[in-house]
């Protein structure tokens, strides 16, 4: 079947099978690999995009459930060579270990942000429950987080 | 880990996913698929046919219809969420709402696709049981609705026919004053759905309770109503013994289910603990407090 996604601003063409999931269709047919798959089974969040502005776990999407609809994935947050802001703010507070669930855990706090603009860190650790850190580094995440929503 | 294959249909309308489904017998219907895809990924479902209902207009949105409101198929537990017409007027269950999964869930699960799915420890059950809630369904020979009371058969189980499409659901409002609503939830540490969960919506006037109704969740096959508990309420007041009496016989009736993580004897004991919180929080409610 074939689909059209806009993908981080950029209209792509896939042809795909309808069992193939978001996150497939994305990393390994678009090549954008910064998605992750961790769990595969919706639970760690590694996989989060945002689907028309809404954070989404992309393993629980099917590619042919996104036709039409606007991706953003962690390649497009940057603007004008800038990072994002939440994506600064992971690089000042150290906001990662391995990095692994870095993707998501920005494009979560990239929607809780857009919702939320002054959360306190009950807010913020509510908004990311469904993004798991196996090193456990959340501390320095909400951190991260309470930041970039100063800066927002 | 890919579903095994399946055709896909994405209708633009109710009528052409009925008619799919005529010609489909063994199609599945899906929504926001935030059950059904997790279950085709580990092959547990394969059916050989998916019908996308997610692009059908008629099936979203949340209306106000006077002393109802209808909230579409469609709509997500983020809607449910951040729905003001919801919060006003039947807060029950933008308070759900808030407890299922998480924030990527809620943004894609849908409320219409959770009903019909009917997980044993889904959340909205015990609130539809507790509101009174309707059920509208549409098959090819017309609509009818279901009341909340007859939606829950069994384990995974609905009243709905296997040709028909579940539309919208219709909740009273719980605004009228002396009205209480509240969700007291144990969550399983790891899933987040409910060992135990217990929703109330009560009508105090004078400090005796008028009606109440009380659902409970997550702790038998099926989401069912607490009528002991209620009847140990009614025509009384709300008083911490009362509500302590009530809560005591909150699973009496139930047939409580165990597993590793909750024996049967535990989920009973956590239904009355749940009870106990959730007709405080209504009482409290219920008066302003």
């Amino acid at each position: 079947m074939k689909v059209s996604i806009k993908v981080n601003g950029q209209l792509r063409e896939v042809d795909v099978e309808p069992r193939w999931l978001l996150v497939h269709v994305l990393r390994e047919k678009l090549g954008l690999t910064g998605t992750n798959v961790g769990c595969d089974t919706s639970q760690c969040g590694a996989c989060t995009v945002l689907m028309n502005g809404m954070a989404v776990k992309s393993c629980t999407v099917l590619g042919v459930q996104a036709d039409g609809a606007d991706i953003t994935t962690i390649e497009g947050l940057r603007t004008d060579g800038a990072y994002h802001p939440v994506q600064q703010a992971f690089w000042d507070h150290h906001g990662l270990q391995c990095g692994f669930c870095t993707p998501g855990m920005i494009l979560t706090a990239v929607d809780l942000l857009t919702h939320h603009g002054d959360p306190n860190d009950e807010t913020i650790r509510h908004g990311l429950e469904g993004n798991l850190c196996r090193c456990t580094g959340y501390e320095n995440i909400v951190r991260a987080v309470r930041d970039a929503a100063d800066k927002m | 880990m890919y579903p095994a294959p399946f055709e896909y249909h994405a209708p633009a309308s109710l009528n052409e996913a009925l008619a799919l489904m005529a010609q489909n017998a063994d199609a599945k219907i899906i929504a926001g698929g935030h059950s059904l895809l997790p279950a085709m990924k580990l092959r547990l479902a394969t059916p050989p046919a998916l019908i996308d209902i997610g692009r059908i207009a008629d099936l979203k949105g949340i209306k106000d219809m006077g002393e109802k409101i209808a909230i579409g198929a469609l709509t997500t537990h983020h809607e449910v969420e951040h729905s003001v017409l919801l919060r006003n007027a039947c807060p029950l269950l933008p308070e759900v709402a808030t407890h299922i999964g998480d924030r990527q869930v809620r943004n894609r699960g849908t409320m219409g696709g959770s009903l019909a799915h009917a997980d044993p420890a889904a959340d909205y059950p015990a609130a539809m049981l507790a509101l009174g809630a309707t059920v509208q369904v549409q098959g090819s020979g017309g609509s009818r609705s279901i009341g909340a009371d007859e939606l829950f058969t069994g384990l995974f189980s609905t009243a709905l026919a296997a040709n028909e499409i579940l539309t919208a659901i219709h909740v009273p409002k719980t605004d009228a004053k002396g009205s209480g609503v509240a969700y007291a939830k144990f969550p399983h540490p790891a899933s987040r759905y409910a060992v135990a969960g217990v929703a109330v919506w009560v009508s105090i006037k004078d400090d005796t309770v008028q009606d109440i109704r009380i659902g409970v969740t997550g702790a038998a096959d099926h989401a069912q109503r607490a009528k002991r508990a209620e009847d140990a309420l009614k025509g009384k007041p709300m008083t911490e013994d009362n509500i302590a009496a009530a809560a005591k016989v909150a699973s009496d009736g139930l047939t409580t289910i165990g597993d590793i993580y909750a024996s049967a004897d535990y989920r009973a004991h956590l239904v009355t603990a749940m009870a106990l919180e959730a007709l405080h929080s209504a009482h409290h409610r219920a008066h302003g407090w």
